[in-house]
């Protein structure tokens, strides 16, 4: 069974005129799977991402998460967002352990987890730190911390680190695949950014815009573990031509 | 050197109230002023007399040590008034701003009510309660209401939308969105609302004591002008003053605990 079936999802927003953002999309993810969703900003990336956690229904189509119908959020889909969305008045500890507190676990049920979570984003030493007193990148460590905690099969990624400098940003992808490779959670990643997707992806789905359609699935070939080398190699450079054909289609 | 700093700049404040004060000494103490301002070494006297009492003797002055009283009749009226305010202006502000029902049901209301000046309310809050506490704390908490309610709703409504987002799918539900979200969210607007709530807070209780009731700093201030005590007016004016400007400090104090991640985040 795939982690993520998406049939002929249809979202059209209620305007003069009515803007139609998704049309007719069609994926399949595997458990287990790393893609990219690719493409320029407005092009409905995040629309559908958002439709896929559940905080915004569709118009039409069917839209299946481990084989039951997306109707609102839930601790199966964890969603990293871009700006981490963290809460200002709780620490990092609070902050990672909100979502197994709030549905009532026992703190010796998530203590352990939320620890061991902390310690593989590197965080060990900031429980008490606040929000504020973090960089982006910690944030965002903080952000996937949290949805680790939560235990969810499946992450939504929305540009988490489109606001990073590149040096951090590099960082926190390699933190990821590390993250990934460890755990095998399903990751659904929003980026605009081609060199990101092939880092990251197993797939890459290009989107165009106005309306929001999926392209041709692009399998990424380059082995795993990938590293910086990989990210610079001839083999790489082509499927970066290549994508660069389809978006300018 | 920042020591140095603040000197000068405690130096510099002082400069204006200092002339003010040796000018109203030097002008008031002229005879063809005499009876109309009293200098300010005479409201001191006036004050030292209404605070601690005279030495000796019977004496025709009725503000012998009895502004401790007064001041606490005032506080006491501030504080529970202003306390229902709060305890009902914080709960009602996040439902209206956070749900809409809540919204249709309440914002109406309060929107209609509220542009009647809370003096207006004085005859009908007295023909209602008497000439008793309950009139004076009615209005007291009538002016503190408006503020809290009308903030506190403003900061429900402006939460982060992806802070929403995220306690939605880290399995929140309604109520927890609303204690563990929303109130946290709006903390900052609620404390806006409580100060300037207190604020008027304090008007109200000088208002409704000169009319709705027999004790007070606000019941002195009208009763001493009727007899021409003008020291103990001014007495009272400044001693109102102090009240509202430590209660106020109170809540800024308490501000500073709770919102320790909204200064940082100012920094």
């Amino acid at each position: 069974m795939s982690a993520i079936k998406i049939e002929k999802l249809d979202k059209t927003y209620p305007a003069q005129p009515p803007v139609h953002a998704l049309d007719r999309i069609d994926l399949e993810v595997e458990a287990g799977e790393f893609v990219a969703l690719l493409g320029p900003s407005g092009c409905g990336k995040s629309t559908l991402l958002n439709l896929v956690a559940g905080f915004e229904q569709a118009s039409s189509g069917s839209l299946m998460v481990h084989g039951k119908a997306v109707e609102k959020p839930g601790p199966d889909r964890g969603v990293v967002f871009q700006e981490a969305a963290l809460f200002p008045w709780l620490n990092v500890w609070e902050n990672v352990i909100f979502g197994p507190k709030t549905q009532g676990l026992k703190a010796s049920d998530y203590e352990a987890r939320a620890n061991e979570m902390l310690h593989i984003v590197g965080l060990s030493d900031f429980k008490k730190h606040l929000p504020v007193q973090l960089s982006g990148g910690m944030r965002q460590r903080v952000g996937i911390a949290r949805i680790l905690t939560l235990g969810s099969k499946v992450l939504l990624m929305d540009e988490p680190f489109g606001a990073l400098d590149a040096q951090t940003r590099l960082t926190m992808q390699e933190l990821l695949l590390g993250v990934w490779q460890q755990l095998k959670p399903t990751i659904v990643f929003v980026t605009h950014d081609i060199d990101e997707a092939l880092f990251l992806a197993d797939t890459i789905y290009v989107m165009s815009a106005r309306p929001g359609r999926l392209q041709t699935p692009i399998s990424v070939p380059l082995a795993r573990s990938r590293s910086i080398e990989e990210a610079t190699s001839e083999s790489f450079n082509a499927m970066k031509r290549e994508i660069l054909r389809q978006i300018r289609h | 050197m920042k020591n140095l700093g603040r000197l000068k700049q405690l130096l510099l404040g002082a400069v204006v109230p200092v002339a003010v004060l040796v000018f109203w000494q030097i002008a008031g103490s002229r005879p063809d002023m005499a009876g109309i301002v009293p200098t300010p070494l005479a409201v001191l006297e006036g004050w030292k007399t209404w605070v601690f009492g005279a030495s000796g003797g019977m004496s025709l002055n009725a503000y012998q040590g009895t502004w401790l009283s007064n001041v606490q009749y005032s506080g006491m009226r501030v504080m529970q008034g202003f306390a229902l305010a709060a305890l009902l202006g914080v709960p009602l502000g996040l439902i209206i701003g956070w749900s809409r029902l809540g919204s249709s049901l309440f914002d109406p209301v309060i929107q209609g009510l509220r542009p009647i000046p809370i003096t207006a309310w004085l005859p009908f809050s007295i023909a209602l309660f008497g000439i008793r506490d309950m009139g004076s704390i009615f209005l007291i908490f009538l002016g503190g209401f408006y503020a809290i309610v009308v903030n506190t709703t403003q900061g429900a409504r402006d939460v982060e939308r992806n802070l929403m987002r995220a306690a939605m799918m880290m399995g929140a539900t309604r109520g927890q969105l609303l204690r563990r979200v929303v109130f946290p969210s709006a903390m900052p607007s609620i404390f806006t609302g409580l100060r300037i709530g207190l604020g008027i807070s304090w008007t109200a209780v000088i208002v409704s004591e000169m009319v709705a009731v027999k004790s007070g700093l606000g019941y002195v201030l009208w009763d001493a002008y009727y007899v021409g005590r003008m020291d103990i007016v001014l007495a009272d004016m400044v001693s109102i003053g102090i009240m509202g400007y430590l209660s106020d400090r109170l809540i800024v104090f308490a501000e500073q605990r709770v919102l320790r991640w909204r200064i940082l985040q100012n920094h």
